[in-house]
C-alpha cells in the first residue's frame, strides 16, 4: 500500500480561491478536506447598518452571483416587512435572475469546465483535436462565441437593472425600472439572439427538443451541438461514475413568481420526495475557524478564530438539513422539480450527472424566460412599498446559479442585528462536521484516480469543477 | 506584454465585468493588441502546482512580468499576519504575495475599488483589516507603501470601481502596451483621467429633471434622485453615463441612485445609500466645483420655474406627461 498527502491550489477556473488536501492510497482519493481560504466576514461588516444597506451591500460578496444575493437580501427584507412585491416588479426580478443564472452556466460550460478536456494529458483521445479547437482555455471557438452570446444577453440586466454585477435594480417592493413596451420587444430581440446561440452552437437543435429528453439513454444519442462533444467525452472517460454523490439533493425552488415559483421546492434523499423545512437547517462550525456552537441561521453567528485552532481547515461552516448534508445546484434543481431527466442523472449523481443537469437547465432557463417576458404587463406598477419593521425577522430563499441560497436577518431598533447567510457553496464544499462526516465534494472525491507523479489531478480537477463552485460566496 | 492576475479578497465581480467587454470581446480585444495573460484565475488552464510554478518564476526573476493586476482588497488580518487569505496551495498569505510580486512588475494595476482603496471589503468594522493596494480608504499607503512605484516608474494604476466597466480595465491595459499612460494621466486618487476626468452626471438621462431640482421621492419614480434618494453622481467621477453598461445600462438609468464606487471610502457613506442627508432640509453635498449660495439660489430659482411636465413625471414610475408638440406653423 502507497500513500501520499498532495495539497492542491490555487484552483483556478472556479470563483474565488479553493484548496484541497488529499490522502491518496494505491493511487486513488481516500480522503480530501476542503478548505475556503478566504475571510472576508460580510455576516459582520452588516451589523448595525441600516437593514436596506443589505441590499447594496449583499450583491457585493459575489461578483458572479450578485444578482442572487440581492434577490435573496430583497426577500428577507420583504419577509421581515410582512411585504410582497408588486407583481410585475416581481416578474422583472425574477427575469433579471434567470439571465444571470443562465449566464453563469453558459460561462461554467465553455469556460471553466470544458477547457480541461483540451489539456495535451488527453492528447490522442479520438475526441481531443476537437476539444482543443472548441475549447482550449482563452482560445477556443466555442469560448469566444459563448462570450460574446453572454455579453449581449447581460444586455437585458443592462437595460433593467444597469448593470451587471452589482444591481440595487431589486428592492423587497419590486423593481425600480418599470420597462416599457420598447423595453419589452428589445428585451425579446436579446433573448431571441441567446436562443439562437444556444440552438446553433451549445444544443446544435431547440431548446424543447433538449427539454423534451427524458432518459440518459436519449442525451448520449443526441449526437449534435457541443453537448455531443461532451457526451463523448464523458462516456470515454466514464464521467457518469466520477465524483458520485450521496443521492442527497436540496432545492429552495426558483422564481418566485405571483402563482407559485417556476420550480418547485423540496429535498430529494435517494430517491424519496421531501418538502423544504428549514427549521431543520443547522450550520456546524466544528471544522471551521469559527467560535461557537452549531446553531439555526437565524440563531447563528460569525467569530473568526483569530487562532486559526488545529481541529480546524477552513474559513467555511457546515451546513446540515436534518444533520445530513446535501447536494445543490442545477441538478439538484431540476431532480427536485421531479424532469425525469434529471431524475435520471441523478441515479448516477456523478460529473456527466451535474453537467447534464445544467445543460438541462439551460435549455429550460431560456424556455421560461421567454414566458416571464410575455407575461409582463408594462402598464401595470413594478414597485410597491414595503414598511421595514423597527424590529423583525426575516428569511429570503432562492435559487443562484450553483444552488440555494438563504439570507436571515434580524432588525433590533431599526438596525441590522444580526445577518447570516447560507451560500450554495456553503452546503457543497462544507468540510467536515461534529460527526466527522465530510461534506458533499469531499465525499464525491473519495475514489477518484490520482495518475503516477500527478500534483494537481485531473479527476480531481473535472469532479470539483462539475460542482461549479463559488468560493467568494461560501464564506463570505 | 504580458499580465499577471491575482484574485485577492473581494468578489470576483471586476474580472465578471471584464468579461462583458464588446465588440470585440474581451480575448480579441487583449489579442490584438499584443497583450496575453500569463495567468488569470478564470480563463487559464493552468491549475495548481502549475500556478505555483508560474508564481515562483516570476519571483525569482525568472519570468519577466509586464503588467500585474490584482483585484479584490488585501487582508492584513488576523493581527497583520494576513492569514484570513493564505493563497490556496502556498501557504503564504496573499498580502505577502502582493508585496513580492508587485516589485517584479514592470506596472501594478489595482482593479475595482476593493484593491484600490478597500473597498466593500473594509466596510463596518472591517472584520479582515482589508486595504487597497497602494491606498487605505483615501489615504496613500496600503498592502504597499505610500512612496511604492513599480519598474515603470508609475504607482499602483488604480482603476476603480465596484464593479470596473469593462471598457476602464482593458482601455488602461491598452494605453499601457502603447506606452501612453503618464502619471499626468492619472487624477489624485491615482484612477486613469480617460474615464474620471468626467462626472457620473454627465449624460445622465434625468438631466432636465436635475436642472429643475425635480425630485423622485421614492424609488422607481423617475425624477432627479439627488434630493432625497442618496445620488451623488454630480459628484461621482466615471463616465458612465457616457458610455453605458451591458449594452445601454447605468445605475442612475435603471432608477437608482450613484452611490460613487469609483471613489475611496464610498462603502461607508455616513448614511443610508439610498438616503440623501439633509440639514435643515436642505441636502448635504454639493455638485462638485458648485458654490454653496449659487447652488441654494439657482435650485431655489429653477424650483419656483419647474414645467408641470417634469413636475409630475418626477414623482410618476413613466414618462405620464409627454413634451408638448409646436403646433404647424400654417
Amino acid at each position: 500500500m502507497t500513500e501520499t498527502s498532495l495539497l492542491v491550489g490555487p484552483f483556478n477556473r472556479v470563483e474565488g480561491d479553493l484548496e484541497i488536501r488529499l490522502d491518496v492510497t494505491d493511487g486513488k482519493v481516500s480522503a480530501a478536506y476542503t478548505n475556503s481560504p478566504l475571510f472576508r466576514g460580510f455576516e459582520r461588516i452588516l451589523l448595525g447598518k441600516p437593514p436596506t444597506e443589505a441590499l447594496t451591500i449583499t450583491p457585493r460578496i459575489c461578483g458572479i452571483c450578485s444578482i442572487s444575493q440581492s434577490a435573496a437580501a430583497a426577500r428577507a427584507l420583504a419577509d421581515a416587512a410582512g411585504a410582497t412585491p408588486a407583481p410585475e416588479g416581481e416578474k422583472t426580478a425574477a427575469l433579471l435572475h434567470a439571465v444571470e443564472n443562465l449566464a453563469d452556466h453558459v460561462t461554467h460550460f465553455n469556460m471553466f469546465f470544458m477547457p480541461d478536456f483540451a489539456r495535451p494529458d488527453y492528447a490522442g483521445k479520438p475526441w481531443h483535436d476537437r476539444a482543443v479547437d472548441r475549447f482550449t482555455a482563452a482560445q477556443g471557438s466555442a469560448l469566444r462565441v459563448a462570450m460574446d452570446a453572454r455579453a449581449r444577453l447581460l444586455h437585458i440586466v443592462g437595460l433593467l437593472g444597469g448593470k451587471w454585477p452589482h444591481t440595487l435594480a431589486i428592492q423587497p417592493g419590486g423593481v425600480t425600472r418599470a420597462p416599457t413596451m420598447r423595453d419589452k420587444v428589445r428585451i425579446s430581440a436579446d433573448l431571441t439572439a441567446f436562443r439562437r446561440y444556444l440552438e446553433q452552437q451549445l444544443f446544435g437543435g431547440s431548446v424543447e427538443e433538449f427539454e423534451a429528453l427524458t432518459t440518459v439513454d436519449a442525451l448520449s444519442d443526441w449526437g449534435r451541438g457541443d453537448v455531443a462533444l461532451f457526451m463523448e467525452i464523458a462516456h470515454d472517460l466514464d464521467l457518469a461514475h466520477s465524483g458520485q454523490g450521496a443521492g442527497r439533493y436540496l432545492s429552495f425552488g426558483a422564481y418566485p413568481l405571483p402563482n407559485g415559483p417556476i420550480w418547485q421546492a423540496g429535498t430529494w434523499t435517494n430517491g424519496i420526495e421531501g418538502p423544504l423545512d428549514t427549521s431543520g437547517i443547522a450550520e456546524d462550525i466544528s471544522h471551521a475557524w469559527m467560535l461557537g456552537d452549531a446553531a439555526h441561521p437565524s440563531q447563528g453567528m460569525t467569530v473568526p478564530d483569530v487562532d486559526m485552532s488545529a481541529d480546524a481547515y477552513s474559513w467555511c461552516k457546515a451546513p446540515r438539513l436534518n444533520g445530513l448534508g446535501y447536494e445543490t445546484g442545477a441538478l439538484a434543481r431540476q431532480v427536485v422539480d421531479g424532469h425525469p431527466l434529471a431524475r435520471d442523472l441523478a441515479k448516477q449523481g456523478g460529473v456527466l450527472g451535474r453537467v447534464g443537469g445544467r445543460l438541462l437547465e439551460i435549455a429550460r432557463t431560456q424556455i421560461a424566460m421567454e414566458s416571464i417576458l410575455a407575461d409582463i404587463d408594462p402598464k401595470a406598477p413594478f414597485m410597491d412599498r414595503a414598511k421595514l419593521p423597527a424590529n423583525g425577522e426575516g428569511m429570503g430563499l432562492v435559487e443562484a446559479a450553483r444552488g440555494s441560497l438563504g439570507h436571515w436577518i434580524r432588525i433590533e431598533d431599526g438596525a441590522i442585528a444580526s445577518y447570516q447567510i447560507i451560500a450554495p457553496t456553503t452546503w457543497n464544499f462544507s468540510p467536515r462536521d461534529a460527526g466527522g462526516t465530510p461534506g458533499p465534494v469531499e465525499a464525491a472525491l473519495v475514489g477518484a484516480p490520482v495518475r503516477e507523479g500527478e500534483e494537481t489531478p485531473l479527476s480531481v480537477q473535472h469532479i470539483v469543477r462539475s460542482f461549479d463552485p463559488c468560493m467568494v460566496c461560501t464564506v463570505h | 506584454m504580458n499580465i499577471l492576475w491575482l484574485q485577492s479578497a473581494g468578489c470576483g465581480g471586476c474580472t465578471m465585468s471584464l468579461l462583458c467587454a464588446e465588440n470585440p470581446n474581451v480575448i480579441e480585444l487583449l489579442e490584438g493588441a499584443g497583450l496575453s495573460f500569463l495567468w488569470h484565475p478564470s480563463l487559464s488552464i493552468e491549475s495548481g502546482a502549475q500556478v505555483r510554478k508560474i508564481l515562483n518564476d516570476v519571483e525569482s526573476g525568472e519570468q519577466p512580468l509586464d503588467i500585474l493586476c490584482i483585484e479584490g482588497s488585501i487582508v492584513r488580518g488576523p493581527n497583520g499576519t494576513g492569514k484570513y487569505h493564505v493563497l490556496a496551495g502556498t501557504g503564504r498569505s496573499m498580502l505577502d504575495w502582493v508585496q513580492s510580486l508587485s516589485k517584479k512588475a514592470r506596472h501594478v494595476v489595482a482593479v475595482g475599488t476593493c484593491a484600490t482603496y478597500g473597498g466593500v471589503t473594509s466596510a463596518g468594522e472591517n472584520p479582515s483589516d482589508a486595504v487597497g493596494v497602494q491606498y487605505e480608504g483615501a489615504h496613500r499607503g496600503g498592502a504597499l507603501p505610500a512612496d511604492f512605484t513599480s519598474a515603470s516608474g508609475l504607482p499602483v494604476i488604480n482603476v476603480a470601481g465596484c464593479p470596473t466597466h469593462p471598457d476602464w480595465v482593458t482601455e488602461t491595459l491598452l494605453l499601457l502596451a502603447e506606452d501612453a499612460l503618464g502619471e499626468d494621466q492619472l487624477d489624485g486618487y491615482g484612477r486613469p483621467k480617460f474615464y474620471a476626468d468626467n462626472l457620473v452626471h454627465h449624460a445622465c438621462p434625468k438631466n432636465e429633471f436635475y436642472e429643475y431640482k425635480a425630485s423622485a421621492t421614492k424609488l422607481s419614480e423617475i425624477g432627479c434622485m439627488m434630493e432625497h434618494l442618496g445620488c451623488v453622481g454630480t459628484q461621482a467621477v466615471g463616465d458612465c453615463n457616457i458610455r453605458g453598461w451591458n449594452g445601454e445600462g447605468s445605475c442612475t438609468r435603471a432608477g437608482y441612485p450613484c452611490i460613487n464606487c469609483t471613489a475611496p471610502e464610498f462603502e461607508e457613506p455616513g448614511h443610508a445609500f439610498t438616503e440623501t442627508p439633509k440639514f435643515a432640509g436642505i441636502p448635504v453635498g454639493l455638485p462638485s466645483d458648485m458654490p454653496k449660495a449659487w447652488f441654494m439660489a439657482l435650485a431655489s430659482l429653477s424650483k419656483a420655474a419647474t414645467p408641470r411636465r417634469i413636475e409630475v413625471n418626477a414623482t410618476s414610475d413613466r414618462i405620464t406627461v409627454p413634451p408638448s408638440l409646436k403646433a404647424p406653423k400654417s
